[in-house]
């Protein structure tokens, strides 16, 4: 059955690539910064996982607690860094967050090594589970059922929610929100230290699919950025329909057409992009 | 002073930057090969200010020009004939037309999704480059046999005097097009679509096309100085085509300033002087630097170094700070 294993492992593997670009979503689509330091944020996340773990912590506390730290590091840096850009061109933040990135490479690799950094996972995810018709791997089921509720709880948070409302509301209109008694800044801090959060998180229960390396932050930022934009630029659905028809198609493409992969995912990123320059789901209050 | 001896002033400072690479010529010795460094530099960061300082092109793609030059004047060379001059110019033109042709499709778009775009397409390129093994030597990338002799004369020594002088002149040539594009009709038009582009269709300007006439201009440059990197490095690799390499030539020319005469000189010089000091104590400690330097540029001085320059004149001369660009 190679058809339901290429289906299942680019769910798992899109749901990765979700969990870490949900997070950007909210940063670059929501709040609209440029914010290429997205993936150092991932990167720190695991490394600090990786840390915990050797210390002897279990594989969940290290991922609570990296996600934990991660979120307070960017709400930390939403102050000191992000919020002289807010008002500043897409280059100057692509630039400033881009020097970012490079120093939380160097800094890493002065204290890691440029090696890979291996982050083993707890033994209930090692195995394999009966899914009826076969057997498999028990943490990318894992992936798949984190990556769900994760999509089921942000839609909640911001469908659904006061704090939803009160986001759209601030990103909308500043002016406005404040006037209605908002606190606009707290807001941004928060969200941009939940976006943080989220790209940890995604760093560390993906570091099996993702392997943690100083550079990880340049060579999956890519990867990152092309799922939001072919979601369509801050559209929670369209990035989580985006991570799967990617992770499929580069799942797929690597199973298929080994020599031809690469080619495929960004020929359909090329397309999908041309084609709909605004992403799968556009946003609605786009004006 | 007369208007005119100020003038002529003025001109005479221009021969400065020239000066200097002259007297780095004769006195360089062992650090000739870094100054040709600097100076393919210089000539990438001149085609970027092209594209993304005048006509507001943001992309994070540029490198796939310089590579394409880069792997052009390889492939030339070892297939075709080994004079620079004839692969220089294949080079060059492979570069621009993939330029036009790339962006006839992508400049529809702008902002982040042009950003996008042209990052997607330079890790197409890249890819191509690493499958393509027959042509381009994937992961072990090219090496060049012996150039012949530049214009039948000047034979490539092995202190690299010859290709020194190469660069520098054909970075000559190419900063003066660019300052004459720039300063022409179809530069200004330029200016005026980064400034509004719906503004300059209103008035009739055909914005596309003008995008994509320095779009292939800005690629021709940038694959200049990918074949001269090439030529005068004698290999080519696939970091020529990597996204580390369009933002390092990013950096080089914020941090020198953006629609500055001498800011690609003063930015490219600056970093691969930087870089080659800090890689000598710590190959990673470069990175910190430059990324902190980075961060410097967009929170302190925005106008790059040579605004920084600029800032302290006016200072000195009692004039009033002036806030940003228009």
């Amino acid at each position: 059955m190679i058809d339901a294993t290429i289906l299942l492992d680019g769910l798992a593997y899109g749901m990765v690539l979700f969990i870490i670009s949900v997070g950007l979503t909210v940063t670059m689509g929501l709040m609209r910064v440029v914010n290429l330091a997205h993936g150092a944020f991932a990167m720190i996340g695991g490394y600090v996982a990786a840390m915990l773990v050797g210390a002897g912590v279990s594989f969940f506390a290290a991922a609570g607690l990296a996600t934990l730290l991660v979120g307070m590091i960017g709400a930390v840096a939403e102050l000191a860094v992000y919020r002289p850009l807010y008002r500043k061109g897409e280059l100057a933040q692509a630039l400033m967050t881009f020097g970012l990135t490079f120093v939380v490479i160097a800094s890493l690799t002065s204290g890691f090594g440029t090696g890979i950094k291996t982050l083993p996972l707890p033994a209930a995810l090692g195995g394999v589970v009966d899914i009826g018709f076969r057997t498999y791997p028990a943490y990318r089921l894992f992936l798949v059922a984190v990556g769900l509720g994760l999509a089921l709880l942000l839609w909640l948070l911001i469908d659904r929610s006061a704090y939803g409302a009160r986001l759209r509301a601030a990103v909308d209109n500043p002016r406005m929100a404040r006037a209605v008694g908002i606190d606009v800044n707290l807001l941004f801090t928060v969200t941009f230290a939940g976006g943080c959060a989220l790209a940890a998180f995604g760093g560390v229960i993906g570091a099996a699919l993702l392997p943690l390396e100083p550079f990880y932050a340049l060579r999956y930022l890519v990867l990152f950025l092309v799922v939001v934009g072919v979601g369509g630029i801050g559209n929670f659905k369209g990035s989580f329909l985006a991570a799967i028809l990617l992770g499929v198609i580069d799942t797929g493409g690597k199973y298929l057409m080994p020599q031809a992969a690469a080619y495929l995912f960004y020929g359909a990123v090329l397309a999908l992009l041309l084609l709909r320059p605004n992403g799968l789901m556009p946003a609605k209050s786009a004006t | 002073m007369t208007a005119l001896s100020e003038s002529g002033l003025r001109r005479l400072w221009h021969g400065l930057p020239w000066a200097l690479a002259l007297l780095v010529y004769f006195t360089g010795g062992g650090y000739l090969g870094l100054g040709t460094h600097a100076l393919v530099m210089i000539l990438f960061a001149l085609s970027l200010d092209l594209a993304l300082g005048q006509a507001g092109i943001i992309t994070m793609g540029h490198a796939a020009f310089f590579g394409i030059g880069a792997y052009a004047a390889g492939i030339f060379a070892s297939h075709l004939s080994a004079d620079p001059l004839l692969g220089l110019a294949a080079a060059t033109l492979a570069a621009s037309l993939f330029g036009l042709l790339s962006g006839a499709f992508i400049l529809h778009t702008a902002g982040v999704t042009l950003m996008m775009l042209t990052l997607a397409v330079s890790a197409l390129l890249a890819e191509f480059a690493n499958q393509a093994h027959g042509l381009t030597g994937g992961d072990d990338g090219l090496q060049l046999g012996r150039m012949a002799p530049l214009l039948g004369l000047f034979g490539f020594d092995l202190w690299g005097k010859t290709a020194y002088l190469y660069a520098l002149a054909v970075l000559f040539l190419w900063s003066l097009a660019a300052w004459r594009i720039m300063r022409s009709p179809f530069g200004r038009s330029l200016d005026g679509i980064r400034q509004n582009p719906r503004r300059m269709r209103a008035i009739g300007t055909p914005v596309w096309r003008r995008l994509v006439v320095a779009y292939g201009l800005s690629a021709a440059m940038a694959g200049s100085a990918g074949a001269l990197e090439a030529q005068t490095t004698r290999s080519v690799g696939l970091g020529a085509l990597s996204v580390l390499t369009s933002g390092t030539v990013l950096v080089m020319l914020v941090l020198g300033g953006t629609r500055r005469s001498y800011g690609a000189f003063l930015g490219a010089t600056v970093y691969v002087v930087v870089q080659d000091f800090a890689a000598e104590i710590d190959p990673f400690r470069w990175m910190f630097v430059i990324g902190l330097l980075l961060m410097a540029v967009v929170l302190i001085f925005e106008n790059g170094l040579t605004g920084l320059g600029d800032a302290a004149r006016r200072a000195l001369a009692g004039l009033p700070r002036r806030s940003g660009r228009p």
